[in-house]
Order: C-alpha cells, then structure tokens, then sequence
C-alpha cells in the first residue's frame, strides 16, 4: 500500500478541485500542504540520501522566497526570472554554507546547519527595505510570459502539484543513478566508501546544493501562495517541524516524506480548530511519535 | 565610543557570558556523558524565570522564590527525563532532536496557556536594588554585578566538582569514554540522572537570575539554547573549561559587537544603512565566530572526547 499511496495523494490532490474542495479554505490549505511537502521532500532526499541531518533547512525555504520578495520590490515579477534567481539562491546559499558544514559531522553537523539558518533569520530581519521583522508584501503574484495566470487558483493549484510530482520523480532518479549509490554508500559507511575511491565531502555537497535548489523551489511557491514573506517563516522551528514531517513519513523514503508533509499539516489545522493550545496536544503525539513509530508512518526502515 | 560605555558593555557582556555558562554547563555535561542532545534545555531556562516570578509573586520576596525556583526546576527536569528523554538514550540524535522539539513546544504552550502570553515581570531584590559607582561619574546596576558574581562562584564551585572530587572524575571519564567507565562497573544511568539533574538547576538558576532584567515570555529559552550551543560547540562537547571561555567570549563578542558594529560601519557608509548593516552583522558575529572554529578546529577549542 505504500509503495502507492503517495501517488494516490497526488491524483488526490489532482482530483480535489473538481471534487468539491474548490473553496479559497480548500485551496489555501493544500497550497500550504505541497509547499511543505516540497520542502520536506528536499529534506528527506539529504536524511535519507546522505545522512545529512540539517537544523537549518527552513532556511533554504527562506532564501527562495525573499529572493521572490527582493526582485518583486525592484519590479520584477516575471516568473521566466523570477523562479530561477529562487532556485539559484538557493542552491548558492546551500552551496556557501554547505562547503563549511560538511566539514563536520554528526552533531556538529546539526548545530552548525542551525546556526547557518539563524544567520539567514537575523539577515532577513535587518532587511528594512524588504520589511523587516514585519515581512514584506508582494505588490501581486509572479507573472509568467507577461500574464498574470498564477492569480487563477486553479491554475496555481496544478503548478504547485506539477512541481511536487516533478521533484519527487528528480529526486528519486538522481537517488537511484550511480551518483545516489554512491551517496548512500557514504551514509552507511563513510570509511569505506572512501576506501573504493569515492570522497564522500564532493558527493554530500552536491547532495546539499541540490536538496537547497528544492527547497529554494517551494520557496517561491509559498511567497507566491501567501502573497507574503517574512522571517517568522523561516525560523528555526520550521526547520524542527520540517524535519518531523521526514521522520513521520519514515526516514529514507521520499513518498513518505510527502506523506509526512500532508499528515502535519492536517493534523495542524485538525488540531487548531479544537483549541488554540493545540500545540499541548500536538507536542505529545509529536515526542509518542518519536518514541513508539521508530521507522515512521510508513512503517519500514530505509526502504 | 567612550572608555566608560565601553567598560559598561565589557561588564554587560560579562553578565550574559556567566548566564550562558550556567545554561550551557548542564548542555555540555548531557551531551558529553550521554551524547544525548537536549534542545529542551532551553526551555528548563524559560522555567526557571517563570517559576521566580510566580513564586516571587505568591511569597513576595525573591529570596523564597528562588530556592522554590530552584526545586521546581529539578522536579520538571527530573519528570521529563523519566517520562521522555530516558526513551531516547539509545536513539539516533534525529530521534533525539525531534522528541526533544516535541518537549519545547509543549512547554512554550504550556507557559501560555498557565501564565497567558504577556510578559512577566520579577522585581529586583531590595538588598541587590540601586547602582554602585565602579568609577568616577560610572554607576552600575549592584544586581547585575550579582548576576556577574553567582556566576563566576557557580563556575568555580562546579571546577572544584569536576576537578577535584570522584565524581566529577566519574564524570570527566564518561565525558572521555562513556562505554569504558560502565565496563569499569560504573552505574551511567545513575551518574547520567545526577548530571542531568544538575544541569536542569543550573538552567533554572540562570533562568531566576535573568528574569528581572529581561522580560519572563514564552520563547524565552530558544534564544538562549541556540547561544548555548553556539558555546559548546566553540568550548568543545563535554568541556566545562571550554563552555566557560567559550562562553564568556559569545557573551563579550554578543554585546560588544552590538553596540560597537553600527559605529564601524559609519566609517564605510551613511547613518541609516550603517545602523542597518551594523545590527545585522552584529546578530551574527557569534554565528561567524563559531563557524570560523569549526573550519579550524573541528572538535572545538577544547576538544574532550577521546577515540
């Protein structure tokens, strides 16, 4: 069942609008659900590609969208650009502050990707032209070719779900080449996969850069999807919620990621219209979470 | 820049050192003995200021509220560590990092749904009220030089422990090689429950002393954690000597860099962009410190762990 079930998410999705959930609510909450979903996939393609658990991954996130903001407040709002300065940023970010992160390993690995995403936080907060702690407001939606098509919900909708489907299908393609092999040669046994030749530091920053252009790529979605950007949204507890969803779809599996992703954000929103303390209940299920389902939702280790 | 604002930021960066070393010493110690990563640590701060406000409130005196503080602090700490973290010891630190995440907004819920969002407030102590004149035409908070003091006699004390008793050499060995010192028959567990105990005071601690000069609200603590794991992994995982430099330098480049970077920019550009550019390259300065250390010396300043 699992091996289908992401897939079946996706038609799910597919299928929502012309099955009554064609509502602004609707709408808005499944924006929300791809967008994460984007950026755990991402997530999950480096914890479980190479083993690389990052604390600072919102920040990624980050960088997309207020390169989103940054052009939009210069005028430009042409997807064609837009989109791949998001992506480029991103990956560049990831590739900077990666080329120092994986030095280190382990728990200095954690801590250091969590400082590496403050620094972006406090970066995004100074930046009193683009809004400061406030956020910034986008002056309308990236065009693309001129037209204003991504103001059409719908159309929005099918964009966001085209580029999900499209990352999970790249990402699972680069994870299952030679140069995933290798990848996950280097997660299980650094030592000898550098004994058969390989350097693990070269195939990890690829890995990093790579898993940043993803998310730097849901960055620009969630700009464009809140017509909002703002250093709350990156902060380090995105990075924390981000990395449960990976481990609630079960680490290794990119689907599973997805999953995740679409579970938090119902479960969130599930939880939110009972009390506005939902995070007391939310916290347990969160720690149970980790303590009784080891391998995740989806049951299996490293599949 | 004056001499004088100088010296009253050196001292203010001083103060948030010795609190940060509070913090980071129970961080340090859970993480080198157990290699057990606490992100709920901070939260053990948030407690600790809020516990002091309420019990100064209740009680209104703040030398009962603090020893109250204190026990509160070691009665949660212990409860988390029975119900959630002893579950983890054996787990990879993503399982760690998450279950721990899962502590912290429990927690931060959990202040706000007993205490309400608002800020508290935890008056200064009559006896440590006022100013005291450091040099001439200087005055200087007398409780702020309290804070200075417990913590460099709290820093102290805790050398002595670790230095100079058994158990602290129980504790420097299982810093070094865990496995080695239960081999030895040593109980871990118990020694592990001691250390963490400790720690969960020692936050709470900081957490009482901070409470009348920054404001008690939920969130308090993260802040506090990310700069306690800026300090050690600068000082080096598991080393009290190292959290302590190390935390004494986070606290000095914190503040001096805050009130120091906007008037450096001036030289290379306009008032307004200057202040923009100083406070954002100021709130990094600990983050490019600590980065630049694990370029270099990857274990930290201080390195612990042997092979």
């Amino acid at each position: 069942m699992m091996r289908w079930s992401p897939a079946l998410l996706l038609a799910l999705l597919a299928a929502a609008p012309w099955l009554g959930f064609s509502g602004s609510y609707e709408f808005t909450l499944m924006a929300r659900a791809m967008v994460l979903a984007l950026a755990a996939l991402s997530l999950g393609f480096l914890v479980g590609g190479a083993g690389l658990v990052s604390l600072g991954h919102a920040a990624m996130l980050g960088v997309g969208g207020y390169a989103v903001a940054i052009l939009d407040a210069h005028g430009v709002t042409e997807a064609l650009l837009v989109l791949p300065a998001a992506v480029a940023a991103a990956a560049l970010f990831a590739l900077l502050t990666g080329a120092i992160a994986i030095r280190t390993s382990g728990v200095h690995f954690i801590m250091i990707t969590l400082a590496f995403g403050q620094m972006a936080f406090f970066t995004a907060s100074s930046l009193a032209a683009y809004g400061g702690d406030d956020g910034y407001t986008l002056y309308a939606r990236t065009e693309i070719a001129g037209h204003r098509l991504l103001e059409n919900r719908l159309a929005f909708h099918y964009l966001c779900l085209a580029l999900l489907a499209g990352a999970w299908l790249l990402l699972r393609a680069i994870l299952a080449s030679r140069f995933g092999r290798v990848l996950r040669a280097t997660r299980e046994n650094a030592q000898r996969a550098e004994a058969m030749g390989f350097a693990p530091y070269a195939y990890r920053l690829a890995a990093y850069a790579i898993a940043g252009a993803v998310a730097g790529l849901a960055g620009f979605l969630m700009a464009n999807a809140t017509e909002f950007v703002a250093p709350s949204a990156i902060a380090w507890q995105r990075s924390g919620e981000l990395l449960f969803m990976v481990i609630l779809g079960g680490v290794g599996s990119l689907p599973g990621a997805i999953l995740g992703a679409a579970a938090f954000v119902v479960a969130e929103e599930q939880l939110a219209t009972l009390t506005e303390h939902w995070r007391l209940i939310f916290g347990p299920l969160l720690i149970l979470a980790v303590i009784f389902l080891p391998h995740g939702l989806a049951g299996r280790h490293r599949g | 820049m004056s001499g004088t604002l100088l010296l009253v930021q050196a001292l203010n960066g001083l103060q948030l050192g010795v609190l940060l070393f509070l913090v980071a010493a129970g961080l340090t110690l859970v993480f080198g003995v157990m290699d057990f990563i606490n992100l709920a640590h901070g939260v053990q701060y948030m407690l600790g200021a809020y516990l002091g406000a309420h019990f100064a409130a209740i009680m209104g005196s703040f030398w009962l509220a603090l020893p109250l503080a204190l026990l509160g602090s070691l009665a949660i700490g212990l409860l988390l560590e029975v119900l959630v973290f002893r579950h983890l010891y054996a787990r990879d630190h993503l399982a760690q990092v998450l279950a721990t995440f899962g502590v912290i907004l429990v927690l931060n819920q959990g202040v706000k749904a007993v205490w309400g969002t608002a800020p508290r407030e935890l008056p200064v102590p009559a006896l440590l009220d006022g100013g005291i004149t450091i040099m001439p035409g200087l005055q200087y908070p007398v409780f702020r030089i309290a804070i200075i003091a417990a913590g460099l006699a709290t820093a102290g004390l805790l050398w002595l422990v670790v230095e100079r008793t058994k158990v602290g050499m129980l504790i420097r060995a299982g810093a070094t090689n865990p496995r080695m010192v239960a081999a030895l028959g040593v109980d871990v567990r118990r020694l592990f429950t001691l250390v963490f105990a400790t720690g969960a005071m020692l936050a709470g601690f900081a957490g009482v002393m901070a409470a009348p000069i920054f404001s008690v609200e939920p969130g308090m603590g993260d802040t506090v954690l990310i700069l306690a794991f800026v300090v050690i992994v600068i000082g080096g995982i598991g080393s009290i000597r190292g959290a302590f430099i190390a935390a004494l330098l986070v606290g000095l480049i914190d503040t001096l860099g805050r009130s120091l970077m906007p008037d450096l920019m001036r030289l290379i550009l306009d008032a307004s962009s200057a202040r923009q550019a100083g406070a954002a390259i100021a709130s990094m300065l600990v983050y490019v410190a600590m980065a630049a250390v694990l370029a270099f010396r990857p274990a930290g300043l201080f390195p612990v762990r042997g092979g």
